[in-house]
């Protein structure tokens, strides 16, 4: 069956959504199951329009809920296609239990979340909540922070996932509303270009191998269940990021963009800094810029791949900064915020142990504002000169009502 | 960094008018961001989508803005909503009536001192597109106001970005933002 081609000028002015529905196009997936979420809808509309315009040779399975669709996936991909799908919040959700039957089968399928708040109150915008829920579960998981990422990243995922030393599946996460209904200039690849560095799928142990049958989804109690999580985690912690790193060389290459498993901007010199994850880091950047103006040397630490989670990268990153900020859009439900607890876990054991205070802001969409920025490096900056961290460790960026702090 | 703030109503499309826009500039190699705040995203339901351009990538995505341009599309919006909220001493106006300038400043009193022009989008969009969408003829006027591009490199592009619609569509189209465009003050 032959398909045809889409023409694309070198800059599209695509919104995040559409730029990652393009990418399942040029990577040609074969099977996308899925049950349409806000605001990750517009990507697998996407998919379903190239494809009854001819544009994919591909399959799409319309399911009953996100549960569906992940099994869905699984069960495609398991049989031994390229598979991909995307949802959102209240959706992912309901997907966690497939997530980890999908990592757990070593399924390399790409999931696109675009980042939503976790009911109730219901709520329809952007926070990392849905990603944060999901970061145990065994997935790669990368993160954009713009339209242009959202769509560089799916090629990304898909020439690691299906990596044979690695067979891991993978998110995309985009910032909900910020990015996926935000249109940007996005510098697009041919249709060629694109599929090429993705290369064919490889199928392995695929269940439609009829001459070397195989068993997916086994039970194993306490005499190997271990043993197939280790070194699922083996894998993930030793495989995963150099498989990463060479595809970022590989579409440098390719394309002149640059990804890095940790982003730094204004990292040199930098004495104070913020840590933070999808469209907050290039606000940050814009405001460290500024800051650096007034004499603050101020810089951003981006995280793009958020799994596995690169502690030694990150340490690295931080080297030489005095004041440290994580800023966690998640409601951490009685703890210190993921990204707080995982920077204290790669600063705890360094020399210098620079000082280290957690934020949470943005949950349901709220605001980041580049006034919160010139605040917060401000009151970095505070610590600095006082030589220690002069408020709570953990306080609220943008919310309403008396001030709110703790630890 | 040129900031622009649409205030419109679900439906009538600031969204694809602020993308249609977007789209056009970013031909020009100025970068660009559009993106709109949904709210209860129901069809009537106010809200505001947003621009920014510049020549250097945008990298700054607060939904805060203080715009140079404020758009209104529906002539309502004037009395519902702040169309002045967090303005600079310099923010052009361009608003939908069927009102003059002075009617319409004197009507709102908010708008007293500042720059504001009028066109009536609803009926030129009713008479040209035959519906109520006033966002591309909104885009004439702001070429005439603005000066940023001649008319007809615009809707060459426009042509370009609607192509998807049947060509009647599309004629009535370019039919309004030429009057709007003619009729601004």
């Amino acid at each position: 069956m032959a398909f045809d081609k889409m023409e694309l000028r070198d800059i599209e002015v695509w919104d995040g959504n559409f730029a990652a529905a393009q990418a399942l196009r040029q990577c040609q997936i074969d099977v996308v199951a899925a049950y349409p979420i806000t605001p990750s809808t517009p990507i697998v509309e996407g998919y379903a329009k190239f494809l009854s315009d001819n544009y994919v040779e591909g399959e799409f399975v319309m399911v009953e809920s996100e549960h569906a669709a992940m099994s869905g996936c699984i069960g495609a991909s398991a049989a031994g296609g390229r598979v991909a799908t995307a949802t959102s919040s209240q959706g992912f959700a309901l997907m966690v239990e497939t997530l980890y039957q999908a990592s757990g089968m070593r399924l390399p399928i790409i999931l696109n979340v675009v980042n939503r708040a976790l009911a109730a109150p219901l709520n329809v915008n952007g926070d990392h909540s849905d990603m944060y829920l999901g970061r145990d579960s065994g997935w790669i998981q990368l993160d954009a922070y713009s339209p242009q990422g959202a769509y560089d990243l799916n090629f990304i995922a898909f020439k690691v996932a299906e990596d044979h030393d690695v067979r891991l599946p993978a998110m995309v996460h985009q910032d909900g509303f910020m990015t996926s209904h935000t249109a940007q200039g996005v510098h697009t690849l041919s249709d060629d270009v694109a599929y090429n560095f993705v290369g064919d799928f490889k199928p392995m142990n695929d269940m439609l191998d009829f001459e070397h049958p195989v068993t997916h989804g086994v039970q194993t109690e306490e005499d190997w269940h271990f043993e197939h999580k280790a070194r699922q985690h083996n894998d993930m912690m030793t495989k995963v990021l150099p498989k990463i790193q060479a595809a970022f060389d590989d579409f440098e290459k390719l394309t002149g963009r640059k990804y890095n498993i940790v982003e730094r901007y204004d990292m040199d010199d930098a004495d104070v800094a913020v840590v933070c994850m999808g469209t907050s880091v290039e606000t940050a950047r814009e405001v460290a810029t500024e800051m650096r103006a007034k004499g603050i040397k101020a810089g951003v630490v981006g995280i793009r791949v958020v799994r596995p989670f690169p502690f030694f990268e990150i340490a690295e990153a931080l080297k030489g900064v005095k004041a440290i900020a994580a800023l966690d859009r998640s409601a951490p439900g009685g703890a210190p915020g993921m990204l707080f607890n995982e920077l204290a876990g790669c600063l705890f054991n360094s020399e210098e142990r620079p000082m280290l205070s957690g934020y949470v802001y943005g949950l349901g969409g709220r605001d980041l504002t580049k006034k919160h920025l010139v605040d917060l490096y401000t009151e970095l900056q505070a610590n600095v000169d006082a030589g220690k961290v002069t408020t709570q460790l953990q306080q609220f960026i943008g919310v309403r009502g008396p001030k709110l702090a703790f630890l | 960094m040129l900031e622009i703030r649409w205030h419109s109503r679900a439906g009538q499309g600031a969204v694809t008018g602020a993308k249609g826009l977007a789209d056009v500039i970013s031909t020009t190699g100025k970068h660009v961001q559009a993106f709109a705040f949904y709210g209860s995203a129901k069809r009537g339901a106010a809200m505001t989508a947003y621009n920014r351009v510049d020549d250097a990538v945008i990298m700054n995505h607060e939904k805060y803005m203080e715009p140079d341009y404020v758009f209104v599309i529906d002539p309502a919006l004037v009395y519902t909503s702040d169309v002045t909220i967090n303005d600079k001493a310099n923010t052009v106006y361009i608003i939908t009536t069927h009102m003059s300038t002075e009617e319409l400043v004197a009507s709102q009193p908010k708008l007293e001192g500042k720059k504001v022009y009028t066109v009536d989008c609803i009926k030129i969009a009713q008479e040209t597109i035959g519906r109520a969408i006033p966002n591309t003829p909104m885009l004439g006027a702001f070429m005439k106001i603005s000066e940023m591009y001649e008319i007809e490199f615009f809707k060459e592009n426009m042509q370009r970005i609607l192509a998807k619609l049947p060509q009647k569509i599309v004629d009535a189209n370019m039919l309004a933002i030429q009057r709007a465009y003619d009729e601004v003050k």
